[in-house]
């Protein structure tokens, strides 16, 4: 059997391999290593930090700070750089503390990186992956806590990951480190910890291919980032009512796999979409109205989302416990798609 | 610093006239509606885009600003591809996919025209982070306006651009105003240049429709970038001939004072005199450049006009590397 890691160290692997391999990839972020220019550290030759939540630990002792930068708190000029950086031919990894600092350096991302490729006519190449977290559930309140991959994902030119699991963790950033294109790298902050089989070797995961976690036959769940547990344990209770769930891990927030997910409505009928993010305008209104356009035909019911609600994350444990979908509220809507399931 | 040569004043006088040539006909032909969107021009700021990159070979990087016709020319893009870029013709510099406020030419080092005030800040210092990972001698230049100086990638990229010592040199086209408002109303210093020792970098103010100030001044940033000593903010005082973009009353102007004055001088002749008194260049070789230049505009005008329009199926082209 594999060795289990967590989510953390295998994403730290992947970074390690891909700097490894080729040393045009380096890091950059706030206190990614911590300590920079602090003497007694640089003697023992040691991190301070190794990041916020310590995922990239150990790979300053390893590269040195001139492969692992610690930047300024300077989002839009150190996530602007490396725009420029990629624009010559290096390979960036930026860290972006939380997702919820993307409005210091949003032009990056919206005005920048994604366009230039297509502004230049195709004479721009911007392989850079911009690492960051999102979630909630960690008490760490409205301004730490949101999920604003879909809003990236409606930006054309960025491509936008959402691993759910150790194993998809480090083949999915080894494949978007060799992405010659942006691409957004989005870590469930509440994942860090959770450990499964992950080889050592180097290994990429497709991006832009969901994967089917749980067949079925009655009803198809479509999971974003964490929400994947939250569908399998509504798998498990619904299985024992007889109602088969087919669980889709989209892993790719943009561009998704269409094929999977449409392929799968027309084998069960039914559709939910469990996605963290806020409700209005995220991924899973794009997969509901995409659904509703190609496979209506095939549908038995309305396509059902469950989401955040439209409020901010709050602090309060059992507030913010309220926000996040759960499996009750999964079967609840369940109950509204399959007769047999009603009370 | 390499002296000014007779090779490299021809180069800077036919440079000056191919800008000045190529923005009177764009702003001429604008009014004719031959050119779709917004232009914004550089005539009159010749002398800061050619005495900077008079410095640079293509391996060089300079990022450039909503007026990048003129960093364009200087860092050697092609005339006729550049002008058929402008009337958003298949055969431009950018398919005509980007137009004047995103043309650029990476070969050629010009990572573009930036439709963001304050855009190039961070895009050049991470070219500058590229070029000294890499440990190659080349430089990144970021030109930008009186206007982008008061955004806050400014604060940040010099910023950072100091402590890692990046082989980067901000050039400052101080044309008096952002849009339609005075640079005297919207910087709480005085100088931009005075901004410099609060980065612990070194800063001047230049007259920036002297050539020669221009050249000197780049010259000994650049070779302090090249040497590995880090950056340098160079302020050069001027003035658009034209409006913001085509079409602007610019009623903001000043009708007199020191701004008048800088409106009434014109760094061509200025040059042409400097350097024939210098024997850097023959009033006939001088007299040769400006026919040249004007018949390579109207090449390029021609080029660009008899160019098809993009393929339609170009729309969805190049938004990714496939």
């Amino acid at each position: 059997m594999a060795r289990r890691i967590t989510f953390m160290k295998a994403i730290n692997e992947g970074l390690d391999m891909a700097m490894e391999k080729d040393d045009r990839v380096i890091l950059l972020g706030e206190d990614i290593a911590g300590g920079a220019k602090v003497e007694h550290l640089a003697k023992e030759n040691e991190d301070a930090w190794g990041g916020v939540f310590g995922v990239t630990k150990g790979l300053m002792p390893k590269y040195g700070r001139e492969r692992v930068i610690d930047t300024p708190i300077s989002e839009m000029g150190y996530m602007g750089a490396t725009v420029g950086a990629a624009a010559t031919g290096l390979r960036p990894v930026p860290e972006l503390m939380f997702n919820d600092f993307i409005g210091f350096c949003l032009d990056t991302l919206l005005a920048q990186g994604s366009k230039m490729r297509y502004m230049f006519g195709g004479k721009a190449k911007i392989p850079m992956t911009i690492r960051t977290c999102h979630g909630a559930g960690a008490s760490a309140a409205a301004q730490h806590s949101g999920s604003y991959y879909g809003i990236l994902a409606s930006i054309p030119g960025i491509k936008v990951v959402v691993p759910s699991n150790p194993y998809d963790a480090k083949g999915l950033l080894i494949a978007a480190i060799e992405d010659d294109n942006v691409v957004v790298f989005s870590e469930d902050k509440t994942l860090y910890g959770i450990k499964d089989e992950v080889p050592e070797e180097y290994y990429k995961v497709e991006i832009g291919k969901a994967k089917i976690k749980r067949e079925g036959t009655d009803l198809t769940i479509v999971t974003i980032g964490k929400m994947l547990y939250v569908a399998l344990e509504v798998a498990d209770r619904l299985a024992k009512d007889g109602v088969e769930v087919e669980v889709i891990d989209l892993i790719t927030v943009a561009p998704w796999d269409q094929e999977t997910v449409i392929n799968s409505v027309k084998k069960t009928g039914r559709l939910i979409i469990i996605d963290e993010a806020n409700p209005h305008n995220n991924t899973a209104t794009d997969i509901a109205s995409v659904v509703g356009d190609q496979a209506f035909d095939y549908l038995d019911g309305p396509i059902k989302k469950v989401c955040a609600p439209n409020t901010p994350v709050p602090f309060a444990t059992n507030l913010e416990q309220l926000y996040l979908p759960n499996a009750d509220r999964v079967i609840e809507t369940a109950a509204e798609l399959i007769d047999d399931l009603k009370k | 610093m390499e002296k000014l040569s007779k090779e490299r004043a021809e180069w800077i006088y036919k440079k000056m006239n191919d800008i000045r040539n190529f923005e009177d006909e764009v702003h001429r032909i604008f009014s004719t509606g031959s050119i779709p969107g917004f232009v914004h021009l550089y005539a009159g700021e010749e002398a800061i885009a050619t005495g900077v990159c008079a410095h640079l070979t293509d391996k060089d990087y300079i990022t450039s600003t909503h007026r990048g016709h003129g960093h364009c020319i200087a860092k050697g893009c092609d005339l006729d591809k550049m002008m058929a870029e402008i009337y958003g013709k298949e055969t431009g510099l950018c398919k005509g996919k980007g137009g004047s406020m995103h043309i650029a030419d990476i070969d050629k080092g010009m990572l573009g025209a930036n439709g963001m005030v304050g855009g190039g800040f961070p895009i050049a210092i991470g070219a500058a982070l590229r070029n000294k990972y890499l440990k190659t001698n080349d430089v990144a230049v970021c030109f930008f306006g009186d206007g982008a100086a008061n955004e806050g990638t400014f604060h940040e990229s010099i910023n950072m651009a100091s402590i890692w010592k990046l082989p980067v040199v901000f050039v400052n086209e101080n044309n008096s105003y952002g849009e339609a408002t005075p640079q005297i109303y919207s910087s709480g210093s005085k100088r931009i240049a005075d901004r410099a020792p609060a980065y612990g970098i070194p800063g001047e103010t230049i007259d920036g429709k002297d050539l020669v100030a221009v050249y000197e001044a780049a010259g000994k940033a650049i070779d302090r970038a090249r040497r590995g000593e880090g950056p340098t903010l160079i302020e050069c005082i001027t003035y658009r001939n034209y409006g913001h973009f085509e079409g602007d009353e610019q009623k903001y102007k000043a009708k007199e004072g020191p701004e008048k004055a800088l409106a009434e001088r014109d760094s061509l002749p200025e040059f042409r005199e400097y350097a024939t008194a210098e024997k850097l260049l023959s009033a006939q070789k001088a007299d040769q450049i400006e026919q040249t230049s004007i018949q390579d505009i109207e090449h390029a005008i021609k080029f660009a006009e008899e160019s098809p329009i993009p393929k339609p199926e170009s729309l969805y082209e190049n938004v990714f590397v496939d």
